[in-house]
């Protein structure tokens, strides 16, 4: 069953065609790697699927609903969230508050008067837990290591309990002790049925990880398919490695 | 005594515009150079309200802190389309704005005649006219405010603020409407300022446009630089440092009229020096 359907999205930026009318559909409950070189459109997609940057033109149907722009704020009624490729914390304050500001009312006098802080609390130590980073809940995250603010924000995505998770280049820069925790964070999503958009490099882990593939190259689909099928494509060798 | 209880009540006031201005710049970080403006409603407010139809200072304090807050929300709502440098470029000609309402809409503020005779307060017809009554009404206002803003920042609300102030575009992709909150603190803080404008009038009892210039929002954004980003205590600090400066000065033996050059110079030069070398403040927990 499909849950995001994207419909002949274009999006410009300047003189450049970022997307040219990519048609592409994501399957729930399952791992769907978005490969392809750089400047394909991979991270431009999820820009576009957050309302981070609007697209030109096309549609997108997210279970079901068609919708034919999309505000940031609107993103998380959807059941949408996402990592970014740079990540992007609150920096200078606490671990634990970038976790708990998430868990929070969206509601102002809900913010204000706030009801469920003990429950808040433990939701936070669960999802601190998850990716190993409770003992470090009251650092500010301007002091973590590159590796633990990638974690954290992992684990701000996981807080929003949605229902897709777009991840950009979650294992850049990780160690390999890291990655394989982000691995079985994912393998972990795929298990309670939610859905994941993955972008990534390692042919390894896609191979590991992802149910299908998709291939962007010059803002188009390129190929899809399983992960075993697609990787050893001619055309996908050729426009992914050059050779 | 007398001497003691001016500087006392011109530093609780201060603080008062400290702590409220560090709610929009150090916790939001919004960088707001019209907080003169609030200031100016509020004793404008006072000053009209209880001179011009009657009022107590209590109601007209009121009334000054809802206008000033409903200002808040107008300014903070056009200001909301803007950002970084062009934010605070805005908040400049928002603060030209007011102090040009104020100079020349002479039949309701005397324009730069300014408005005299301001009444001191009173409660169930106890004055609370001599220095000491007021100052000790003035810090208990303070400590409310001080004892409130504690509250609001370390709620939820408050942690959107610092979010907000981090990363505002990440946090609207969870789901925040951030510009609500950036409205209500706003408001807030302009209420506050509004309050501390309030009780400059009633206590210098005249109230003129040249006292909520440009150059008023500098100094109080100074308060907040010196006494740090996101730290009401650092406000309070800020705020009696600066308000106590001048004072050694003048025990320096500087001609008066020498003084006041000096005083800004000084100003501007710890500003400087604290920008290059402290950006966090004396007590501040967040760097610009």
């Amino acid at each position: 069953m499909d849950i995001l359907e994207i419909r002949k999205i274009k999006k410009r930026f300047g003189g450049v065609l970022a997307l040219d009318s990519l048609s592409l559909t994501i399957r729930k409950g399952e791992i769907t790697a978005v490969i392809g070189p750089n400047g394909s459109g991979k991270s431009t997609l999820i820009n576009l699927l957050t309302g981070v940057v609007p697209w030109d033109q096309g549609v997108v149907a997210i279970d079901g609903v068609l919708i034919s722009e999309l505000s940031m704020e609107e993103v998380a009624e959807y059941g949408i969230t996402r990592t970014f490729q740079e990540v992007r914390l609150f920096e200078q304050i606490t671990v634990l508050d970038n976790i708990l500001v998430i868990l929070t009312s969206r509601s102002l006098w809900g913010s204000i008067l706030e009801r469920h802080s003990k429950l808040h609390l433990k939701q936070a130590e669960d999802v601190l837990k998850t990716v190993g980073l409770w003992d470090k809940r009251g650092d500010l995250v301007v002091n973590l290591s590159y590796g633990q603010r990638k974690l954290l924000e992992i684990s701000r995505a996981l807080a929003m309990k949605a229902e897709i998770y777009l991840f950009d280049e979650p294992f850049a820069g990780l160690f390999p002790e890291m990655t394989k925790l982000v691995a079985s964070v994912l393998e972990g999503l795929r298990v309670q049925g939610k859905t994941v958009v993955l972008i990534e490099h390692n042919m390894d882990l896609i191979r590991q990880l992802s149910d299908w593939v998709c291939v962007l190259d010059g803002g188009t689909l390129l190929a899809e398919g399983r992960p075993e099928v697609v990787l050893s494509q001619r055309e996908v060798i050729e426009a992914y490695l050059g050779d | 005594m007398e001497y003691l209880l001016h500087i006392l009540i011109y530093f609780a006031i201060y603080a008062l515009l400290g702590i409220s201005l560090n709610l929009i710049a150090g916790y939001t970080g919004l960088l707001s150079i019209t907080h003169a403006s609030f200031f100016g409603i509020g004793a404008y407010a006072v000053a009209i309200l209880t001179t011009q139809f009657g009022l107590g200072f209590f109601g007209a304090a009121l009334i000054g802190m809802v206008l000033a807050g409903i200002g808040g929300l107008i300014i903070g709502w056009v200001l909301s389309r803007l950002s970084g440098d062009y934010y605070m470029l805005g908040t400049v000609g928002f603060s030209y704005i007011i102090f040009a309402i104020m100079m020349n809409w002479s039949s309701l503020t005397r324009g730069p005649l300014g408005i005299p005779a301001i009444p001191r307060p009173s409660l169930f017809g106890l004055g609370l006219g001599d220095n000491l009554k007021l100052f000790l009404l003035l810090l208990f206002v303070l400590l409310v405010i001080y004892l409130l803003s504690r509250k609001l920042v370390a709620s939820s609300f408050g942690r959107v603020l610092r979010a907000i102030r981090e990363d505002e575009n990440a946090l609207r992709v969870f789901g925040y409407e951030t510009t609500n909150y950036k409205l209500a603190i706003f408001a807030i803080a302009a209420g506050m300022a509004a309050m501390a404008g309030a009780f400059l009038a009633t206590y210098i009892t005249f109230v003129d446009p040249l006292s909520f210039t440009i150059m008023e929002s500098v100094f109080i954004m100074s308060i907040v630089i010196f006494g740090g980003f996101a730290s009401l205590e650092g406000s309070l600090l800020g705020a009696f440092l600066l308000v106590l400066l001048p004072e050694l000065l003048r025990f320096m033996g500087l001609p008066s009229e020498i003084a006041g050059h000096v005083r800004q110079g000084v100003y501007g030069l710890l500003l400087v020096l604290f920008m290059m070398y402290w950006p966090k403040g004396l007590m501040g927990k967040y760097k610009v």
